[in-house]
């Protein structure tokens, strides 16, 4: 848990560095009272609309598929929708109204607070500080070759990956059962997604596992980006790795923490996939998160008006986590 | 120093073992997963740990005869389509952001990466509805759209992002010489992008591969489901057939895997510039 021992200090970053075209080097050093002035093309109120043409696509595609459907939903929660006739009415606030009063509504935020606090503890704690064990390594190899291989779970999908530990947690052929069996523990066997009680940990854990490379990854850059100097300089001073961690690294990685911290959140009230490869929300509903009962509610039950009503929820802290975001990046950076 | 040398040693070996322990933690279920993608019902029941008997291609046959042929072959259409309109627009949209200046351009700018903040599933009901609507319902244009439309807020924050850092003294003087925006563009903006170019497009095949919510909302029928949705009817459909399961998981998740191995630093390049900007 000490200073990157050798002074590369990004190998994982280098070539991606580009190389500039001859011409382009020529145009570069070419003084600029050399070159004439600016074309006919810059100027003319018609001609800047024209360049509007680049950005037309996406500004096209945008506002009919992720901003115009962000307003409909909107609308769509004040509304009671008759799957039969297609038709719908104008309800108010009545929506939200149910959506409070809604037990499930309830637990599904509770376990995406519960999703949030666990990964953070994980994805972002923990991996920071394993993070720091990797980049301790006197050997660059290995360090390449932990943070690829801690990576993996991560490019796997979270349905592949969902779909493992469903077969893991599985009391009969799963290998988590006959693992602790095997060493003793087999008192602790077991319905791993079968029983409320365990089921949404079981769910989170294998979340953890499939994500805690792709945080690893991102800090253990961070820590490249740390002058090795400064370890030199604390390690000189006598001070041991524990310490050199809490006084060198963590105050400098603290903006991919802060950054972590949020992208974490955003992430944990967006789950989905996971819990519905593993359980769709069952048992008796104690692992839904707000995205599989808006999906339950719209789309199993036909509750639209009532699904976006869920939606907004999921839109407004979003949103606020979002915001959180951009303050916190244009507050400060850690600058060397 | 002794003294030091010695807490050294030990907590020297104890961060290797916790590393290597981690390993197996991540690899093993992994191997587990590969392994039980060649073993019999039969087997799998009887001991999960043990190594298969054989190693028989069949549940992987049978695995690509009961669908995740079609299941592969509409991962691989709607990947590629996605990506190449996703990139484009968005290299486009950042060059339109960066070289030109354009009326109410920061407003224009906020529009589309602000894109960045909205979760797909708030979208979600309206979504079907449009869908529906348009005729577009559980069709491959359904996901073509929804993956290039969401992701081309954070497609085009990190090609821009690069951009802003690149000298535009090099567009101005192609310009001065007479080429037109579009050739400077074409000519000598975009190659300048090739390295954020290639991290953008493994993020997004890595998306549109996994993605996971789109495609089970928009898509219902066999030729027109993804590898992941296709995953979990294989499983339901099959009922307790697990090895064929495995097969098909292991088919889904090595193309990714090798593509994460073949391009790791332009991979960990765009992680990196997309989380740190």
């Amino acid at each position: 848990m000490s200073a990157p021992q050798t002074t590369q200090p990004s190998e994982t970053q280098s070539g991606a560095g580009f190389r500039l075209p001859p011409t382009v080097t020529e145009a570069i050093t070419t003084p600029r009272g050399q070159r004439r002035r600016r074309g006919p093309r810059s100027g003319g109120v018609l001609g800047k609309i024209a360049e509007y043409a680049w950005l037309l696509p996406a500004l096209v595609v945008l506002a009919v598929f992720v901003y115009l459907p962000l307003v409909q939903n909107v609308a769509f929660s004040t509304q009671e929708w008759d799957i039969y006739s297609g038709s719908s009415a104008f309800v108010g606030l009545e929506n939200y109204d149910k959506l409070f009063r809604d037990p499930v509504f309830w637990t599904a935020l509770g376990n995406n607070v519960l999703y949030s606090a666990l990964s953070i503890a994980f994805q972002v704690g923990a991996a920071l500080v394993l993070a720091a064990m990797i980049e301790s390594l006197r050997s660059i190899r290995w360090r390449k070759a932990l943070r690829a291989i801690y990576f993996v779970p991560s490019a796997i999908s979270l349905t592949v990956a969902g779909l493992l530990f469903y077969f893991i947690y599985e009391p009969n052929l799963g290998m988590l059962n006959h693992l602790l069996d095997a060493v003793g523990l087999g008192f602790l066997a077991q319905p791993w997604l079968g029983q409320e009680s365990t089921a949404m940990v079981s769910i989170i854990a294998m979340s953890q596992w499939q994500g805690f490379g792709y945080s690893t990854l991102l800090f253990a850059v961070a820590i490249q980006r740390i002058p090795a100097e400064l370890y030199e300089a604390a390690s000189l001073d006598g001070i041991g790795p524990i310490r050199r961690f809490f006084h060198v690294t963590v105050p400098l990685v603290r903006e991919m923490t802060g950054l972590m911290v949020i992208v974490t959140i955003s992430g944990a009230f967006q789950v989905f996939n996971e819990v519905m490869v593993m359980t769709s929300g069952g048992p008796n509903n104690s692992t839904q998160v707000l995205a599989t009962w808006l999906y339950r509610s719209g789309f199993v039950r036909n509750d639209f008006g009532y699904a976006a009503a869920i939606a907004t929820v999921i839109f407004v802290v979003t949103l606020l986590i979002a915001l959180a975001q951009l303050w916190y990046t244009r507050r400060r950076r850690v600058e060397f | 120093m002794t003294r030091t040398g010695f807490l050294g040693a030990v907590m020297r070996v104890f961060v290797w073992a916790f590393l290597l322990a981690l390993v197996v933690v991540v690899v093993y279920p992994l191997l587990w997963m590969v392994l039980n993608g060649f073993k019999t019902n039969a087997e799998l029941f009887g001991n999960p740990f043990a190594l298969p008997l054989q190693l028989d291609w069949e549940n992987y046959a049978d695995a690509w005869n009961r669908g995740v042929s079609d299941y592969l072959a509409a991962s691989v259409l709607v990947t590629v389509t996605s990506t190449i309109a996703t990139v484009f627009i968005s290299a486009w949209a950042a060059y339109g952001l960066t070289r030109v200046t354009l009326p109410f351009g920061r407003i224009a700018s906020g529009f589309i990466l602000g894109g960045l903040m909205l979760a797909p599933a708030v979208a979600l009901v309206p979504l079907v509805r449009m869908f529906q609507a348009m005729g577009l319902y559980n069709t491959f244009w359904a996901l073509l759209i929804l993956y290039t439309a969401f992701r081309i807020p954070f497609t085009t924050f990190l090609i821009r992002a690069y951009m802003i850092d690149l000298p535009r003294e090099v567009d101005e003087a192609a310009e001065m010489d007479g080429a037109s925006r579009w050739t400077a563009f074409w000519r000598i903006t975009l190659p300048m992008c090739k390295p954020i170019i290639i991290s953008t497009v493994i993020l997004h095949v890595l998306f549109a591969w996994n993605e996971y919510l789109f495609a089970m909302v928009f898509t219902s029928g066999s030729g027109v489901q993804t590898l992941p949705v296709g995953l979990t009817s294989l499983m339901s459909k099959h009922g307790t057939d697990y090895p064929v399961v495995f097969a098909g998981m292991v088919v889904a998740a090595l193309p990714v895997i090798a593509l994460f191995f073949a391009s790791q630093r332009y991979f960990i390049k765009g992680l990196s510039e997309g989380i740190g900007k």
